[in-house]
């Protein structure tokens, strides 16, 4: 079967689409408790993520890149997602994404939690992408990581 | 030189089983070779010949497959030689890959005669594979890297390149032809200024041999890497030409069987040229199948090979004249250019592009292309890039073309091109 680029909607999402266009919380800190800089060796995405922790909380994010248009609005997605969140939450929402990327059909409850970054499930169907909508994904491990490692 | 003759291009892609797949329900166009070309029946039929007739171990045995795949390996090595008109078989090395070629010399020519104060110059428009080496060389020994700048219509600066060769330049690592831009080099010019002050060259001639004639003798050069992957062989093996006086002298780099003479338990000699180098059983079938590609590129002559893609990149220039939003790299005219187009887009990324074409069954290459200075340097963080070999053909550009103008629109239709 000859197919266009129609199927291509599963993946270019109105909500990413939007997060692409217009990447929110792209304004840097003044004070990040922890920064780190991600690159995704295989293709050049870049991630530059600032997190701002008011005791275990996530008090303030800011994610800005260069990249594609998956790399980049995951960026933006999750910085919606995190802020507000505690450290514990906000690993825990990584390993849902994650699972998201590389495993079955998400629950209600899963999708619920991870709110408009669902619209990213459809990248899922392009294997060779699914790298690009994780890169900020490890980059918040690695902030995290710096200023407060996971518990045990 | 003979005339020019047309290739064939439809019985060309009768030999490759390849093009026949289809990829998301379309045709494939592969549009990729400057990453890996595709291989033909030939080659493909020379692995199976080998492991199903001859299999055995070289330069060991007195039994009838050894004495058959010794001669089969030593006869591609001879190939080889012919095909780039290196001045003996001795001066011909096998290796895995371009890369590792680069690294013999930089871990055994360049480890001996590179000292602190030293300058090892190459070009803007390297690989990463022949600028991370000399950057660790340079570390290891305190010499200092140069670079030889591109010119603003994608040449190398040769007057630059004649004030950077300077007394102190002991290596002049260049490519002979861009994966990014597909500009040609002049090497032989690189030779003499390296030669005038006592250096060597090196050329990164993996885009270069399989597309064009190369004569490492009229090129003057010292060293030349390639992979046969890239010109219808099989991966894992490469070839490094060395200009056999350098070779003779150059301390070994690998240690083990097939490279030495004589070994006691408190000592070792080394074996004679090319074996020095090539140490432990070496890559038997696809060394036999390297030379199979080479035999299917003589048949078809190189200079039919280059008037075919100079032919083709000339259609392709023309017909990205088209195209709205898109920034080719490099230089524009045909001239001293190979069949590479990269190409950057005002607002997608090369990925989101490739990701569309591959719907369509198009095949290109996208990123960085192991080149991140390069792509930086143009002020981008990544491009696209269509690279043609022999099968292809002006209908496979029409593809293209269309391909991109499809993928525009839809982008276009989703805001964010």
């Amino acid at each position: 079967m000859q197919q266009g680029l129609g199927e291509l909607d599963e993946l270019y999402q109105e909500v990413l689409l939007d997060h692409y266009r217009n990447p929110r919380n792209t304004d840097r800190l003044d004070d990040p408790t922890s920064e780190v800089d991600a690159i995704n060796p295989f293709c050049g995405d870049e991630i530059h993520m600032q997190l701002g922790l008011d005791g275990d909380k996530v008090a303030s994010i800011s994610v800005t890149g260069q990249g594609c248009s998956i790399s980049q609005a995951a960026g933006s997605l999750l910085t919606e997602i995190v802020d507000g969140k505690t450290t514990t939450e906000a690993r825990a929402l990584r390993e849902l994404f994650r699972e998201m990327m590389t495993g079955e059909e998400v629950s209600d409850e899963v999708a619920d939690r991870l709110e408009d970054s669902l619209a990213l499930q459809g990248v899922r169907r392009f294997p060779v992408r699914i790298k690009c909508a994780l890169l900020s994904w490890s980059a918040l491990i690695d902030a995290l990581d710096k200023v407060a490692p996971a518990k045990p | 030189m003979s005339p020019v003759t047309h290739l064939d291009v439809e019985s060309i892609r009768a030999d490759f089983p390849i093009l026949t797949r289809q990829v998301n329900g379309r045709l494939l166009t592969y549009l990729d070779n400057a990453a890996t070309s595709q291989k033909p029946t030939q080659v493909i039929q020379s692995l199976v010949d080998y492991y199903e007739r001859y299999n055995s171990n070289v330069h060991r045995g007195v039994h009838t497959l050894s004495i058959e795949a010794t001669e089969a390996y030593e006869d591609a090595r001879g190939k080889v030689q012919r095909f780039i008109n290196a001045p003996s078989p001795e001066s011909i090395i096998w290796t895995r890959n371009t890369s590792e070629s680069l690294n013999l010399v930089a871990y055994t020519w360049a480890e001996a005669n590179v000292a602190a104060g030293d300058e090892i110059v190459t070009t803007a428009m390297e690989h990463h594979s022949d600028i991370v080496p000399w950057q660790q060389l340079a570390m290891r020994k305190g010499a200092t890297l140069k670079i030889i700048p591109e010119t603003e219509n994608g040449r190398l600066d040769m007057e630059q390149a004649a004030l950077l060769i300077t007394d102190r330049t002991k290596i002049v690592a260049t490519t002979h032809m861009s994966n990014v831009l597909g500009t040609v080099v002049d090497v032989k010019a690189l030779a003499d200024a390296a030669h005038a002050v006592g250096a060597v060259i090196l050329v990164d001639a993996a885009q270069s041999v399989p597309h064009m004639p190369v004569d490492v003798q009229a090129l003057n050069c010292d060293f030349m890497a390639f992979s046969a992957h890239k010109m219808l062989g099989p991966t894992g093996i490469g070839v490094l030409y060395g200009r056999p006086e350098i070779l003779e002298v150059m301390p070994p780099w690998m240690f083990g069987g097939d490279m030495i003479l004589e070994v006691s338990y408190e000592d070792a000699s080394w074996n004679d040229l090319p074996y020095r180098f090539e140490a432990g059983t070496p890559n038997i079938a696809d060394a036999i199948a390297t030379g199979a590609a080479v035999d299917y590129l003589e048949a078809l002559g190189m200079d039919n090979v280059w008037a075919h893609e100079q032919k083709i990149t000339g259609y392709a220039l023309g017909r990205f004249a088209e195209l709205e939003g898109i920034n080719l790299l490099g230089p524009q005219e045909i001239e001293d250019k190979g069949a590479v187009l990269s190409f950057s887009h005002d607002s997608l990324h090369s990925h989101d592009l490739g990701t569309a074409l591959d719907q369509l069954g198009i095949a290109i290459r996208t990123g960085h292309h192991c080149a991140m200075p390069l792509i930086r340097s143009h002020g981008i963080v990544s491009a696209a890039r269509a690279s043609f070999y022999i099968y292809n053909t002006e209908a496979e550009v029409d593809v293209l073309i269309d391909g991109l103008k499809e993928a525009q629109r839809y982008f276009s239709k989703a805001g964010i091109a």
